[in-house]
């Protein structure tokens, strides 16, 4: 039978819309979040059509749903995917965009635009996203044609997971999401990326040859490794080689959870606020093996003092992360998992090092200078806090996520992770509400895991609005507000290096004393807001508590209540986040109490 | 020290924008720039006159690599290539110059390609210091104005070397 005489009714009819999700659900994806409006309707309608294969999760505000996107992206590796109208709708996703561009986050932002007819045209809700997201995204899409949907979905979700992950924006406008078609549409068709190489070459075995050299007659090698590092299966080859070599072990904020922080060789977090024994070794370091990490300011304080005694081996996916900040002297431009798996596999029993020595003296250091705080009288603490959720969470699948400032460094500091992907801190942007909505994200992809929102007082009300999405989407995310009614972080640096002058850091009313920092610095009988009630509105169980008593108990409630569950902790705003090396300081410099 | 750099970019809306946005959001020092398709419609090539250390050109070659629409980039400091500015310029030929003004336009091999009674415009293209020359020695006649494209070259063939002759 030829073809013209097939029965026309066979022939279905398609919009770009449809055929967008149609992609999405080809590549995987199981949640989108989106929230809709004028120029992104059409691809509601879609998602609603397809809603038996893929979860539609209306957030409160478009920064919610993109930042909980990324704690999908995060804790899986799989592109988590938000999507807004266009204007204001699409601005409020720039934040995330940046985010995920800084931390290296897979994330695919979809926004509606307005019709391709007015573009140009200043058109109520028109904003030129692909304009403004250029320096932030790691590709951004403008799709102008019906033919060309698939193949930049298809490209989107191949930029965004290969190579040195990142955002990819996809702007998409109107009158293309309603433009039809006849048939089948393609959705598997050939990209076109020519000058897209994200793969790196594997190691040569000259190079293996190299490193193990430098190892074997290092005396004081550590181990320095950052987001590169947190995979689980780069994780695996990272334990192997450091137990087989027994170098110590420091990590990023971002890397925290690559090598188990209970391990006898951690020396945790290292930089600003890292450990003193971390900052310790690596300024003593005659060899430091730098694995996916980029010498982040926070974590180097003077760039030209920073392990300046040691030969640096620099291991990136990304070559411009090469000698950008510090040049290294073994550079290597490849993929962390293959050049350590190969190096394990080349590794005999006579490459180990012997650092005896070097390690006593990195347990002496621990011993002597391990993180400390001190409690009093009955009162909470925040790193005893952070200690007591440890312990109660710790033997259970536990993600946590944080906000920004001092709760988030005592979290890094204190809860130790065990495995990859369990801690999401908006780390190279330090973006304050990224907590709730990203721990929303995690426990919309991880269902049966506990998912819990480390915050402060300040970071929470950034993005509070998402309560109201944790109890219509039922996803029983666990919060934890360490409330000390300030802007702990930037208070301490007030403390620190502007003689204790408040400047707009009390989050209560602007009649107390507190406000320019006079007060008694007791809670007030009424703290501000009432997180309580605020949850109770949105239908949400809470409590406030004041004791180290009732914290435990609460936090064993919390953990074992069936929802969402919001626990306001009473904190003191005195508390500082120790060690400390000021910025663009030395280890020299470290502030210790 | 100057390098030129020149990059192959897919030919799509945008591309310039980004490679210069990217450029100036890290601050990376160039001299001059000039975009124009190539003999493959989907490609354009861009060339770069870089300023700063090796350290900073090195920077700036990773930095555009890893721009998705760009599809190589070559550095030509280190091989043969051949370079060209074109400039356009018109200078006075009031007082009756303008026999003058054509012999040193004729020395240095440029074209004259529009003449009024008051001035003469020249076309003129080489390298960079050739075109400085050609200015310095016109400005005695009173340049009125002048427009300059920014630097483009391309890689001269490999020689063959001794050994592969001999044989």
């Amino acid at each position: 039978m030829s073809i013209a005489e097939e029965p026309k009714t066979k022939l279905r009819t398609v919009n770009g819309a449809e055929i967008l999700v149609e992609s999405l659900i080809k590549h995987g994806v199981k949640f989108v979040f989106a929230y809709p409006g004028g120029a992104s309707m059409p691809l509601h309608q879609a998602l609603r059509k397809y809603r038996d294969e893929i979860r539609t999760i209306l957030p409160r505000h478009e920064q919610g749903g993109a930042f909980a996107a990324q704690g999908v992206a995060r804790t899986t590796g799989i592109p988590g995917i938000c999507m807004s109208t266009s204007g204001p709708g699409a601005t409020n996703l720039v934040t995330s965009i940046a985010d995920a561009k800084l931390d290296s986050v897979p994330l695919i932002a979809i926004t509606g635009q307005v019709n391709q007819a007015v573009i140009g045209t200043d058109a109520f809700q028109e904003t030129p996203m692909v304009e403004i997201c250029r320096g932030i995204t790691k590709h951004s899409y403008m799709v102008t044609d019906l033919k060309d949907v698939a193949r930049i979905v298809k490209e989107a979700f191949h930029i965004a997971t290969t190579g040195r992950p990142g955002p990819v924006l996809i702007d998409f406008p109107k009158d293309v999401q309603l433009d039809k078609m006849v048939g089948e549409p393609d959705l598997d068709p050939p990209m076109n990326l020519p000058g897209y190489r994200p793969t790196p070459p594997d190691i040569a075995p000259e190079r293996v040859k190299q490193i193990l050299a430098a190892v074997k007659r290092s005396k004081k090698p550590v181990l320095y490794v950052g987001g590169g590092c947190n995979h689980p299966d780069t994780a695996k080859e990272l334990l192997k080689f450091a137990e087989a070599t027994k170098i110590p072990v420091a990590m990023t904020v971002m890397g925290l959870g690559a090598f188990p922080g209970e391990h006898e060789q951690s020396l945790h977090m290292l930089g600003m606020h890292g450990t003193v024994y971390s900052n310790y070794a690596v300024n003593e370091a005659d060899l430091l093996l730098a694995f996916g990490v980029r010498f982040d300011d926070r974590v180097t304080g003077k760039l030209e003092e920073f392990a300046k005694h040691g030969k640096i081996i620099h291991v990136d996916i990304d070559p411009s992360e090469i000698h950008k900040n510090k040049e290294a002297h073994i550079p290597i431009y490849g993929d962390v998992l293959q050049v350590l798996t190969a190096i394990n596999k080349a590794m005999t029993k006579d490459d180990a090092p012997s650092i005896e020595e070097w390690t006593a003296q990195v347990q002496d250091w621990k011993k002597q200078y391990p993180l400390k705080y001190s409690v009093k009288g009955e009162g909470i603490v925040q790193q005893w806090a952070v200690e007591e959720i440890y312990r109660q969470t710790k033997d259970r699948e536990t993600f946590i996520s944080v906000g920004v400032g001092q709760h988030q460094m005592w979290t890094a500091q204190f809860y130790k992770f065990n495995k990859p992907r369990r801690w999401l801190s908006s780390s190279g942007l330090g973006t304050m509400g990224f907590g709730l909505p990203s721990a929303m994200g995690v426990q919309a992809a991880h269902p049966n895991a506990l998912s819990i929102d480390i915050d402060g007082d300040g970071s929470f009300q950034m993005n509070i609005q998402e309560l109201a999405t944790l109890k219509c989407e039922n996803l029983p995310v666990k919060m934890v507000i360490l409330n000390n009614q300030h802007l702990g972080m930037v208070v301490q640096w007030e403390d620190r290096f502007m003689a204790g002058k408040r400047a707009h850091t009390y989050l209560g009313p602007i009649d107390h004393p507190e406000w320019l920092g006079e007060g008694s610095g007791a809670h007030y009988e009424e703290t501000y807001p009432d997180f309580v009630t605020i949850a109770k509105g949105y239908g949400i169980e809470a409590m406030r508590v004041t004791t180290r008593e009732e914290f435990t108990k609460a936090v064993e409630k919390m953990i074992n209540h069936d929802g969402p569950f919001l626990l306001d902790a009473l904190c003191p705003y005195q508390e500082q986040v120790l060690p400390m090396i000021p910025s663009g300081a030395t280890v020299r410099e470290i502030i210790t109490d | 020290m100057k390098h030129v750099l020149s990059a192959l970019v897919m030919n799509q809306p945008g591309v310039l924008a980004q490679i210069s946005g990217m450029l100036a959001t890290r601050a990376f020092n160039i001299d001059s720039l000039a975009v124009g398709t190539t003999e493959n419609p989907e490609f354009s090539r861009i060339t770069f006159v870089v300023g700063g250390d090796d350290r900073e050109l090195d920077q700036v070659r990773k930095q555009l690599a890893k721009l998705i629409p760009v599809v190589e980039v070559y550095d030509f400091s280190k091989q043969d290539f051949v370079e060209r500015d074109l400039m356009l310029l018109k200078v006075s030929t009031e007082n009756g110059k303008r026999s003058e003004v054509r012999e040193l336009v004729d020395v240095f091999r440029g074209r004259i390609v529009d003449v009024s009674q008051t001035h003469i415009m020249v076309e003129i293209s080489g390298q960079e210091k050739k075109i400085d020359a050609f200015i310095d020695v016109m400005r005695p006649y009173g340049i009125l104005e002048l427009v300059r494209t920014g630097r483009i070259a391309l890689l001269r063939a490999q020689q063959p070397q001794l050994s592969e002759t001999a044989e």
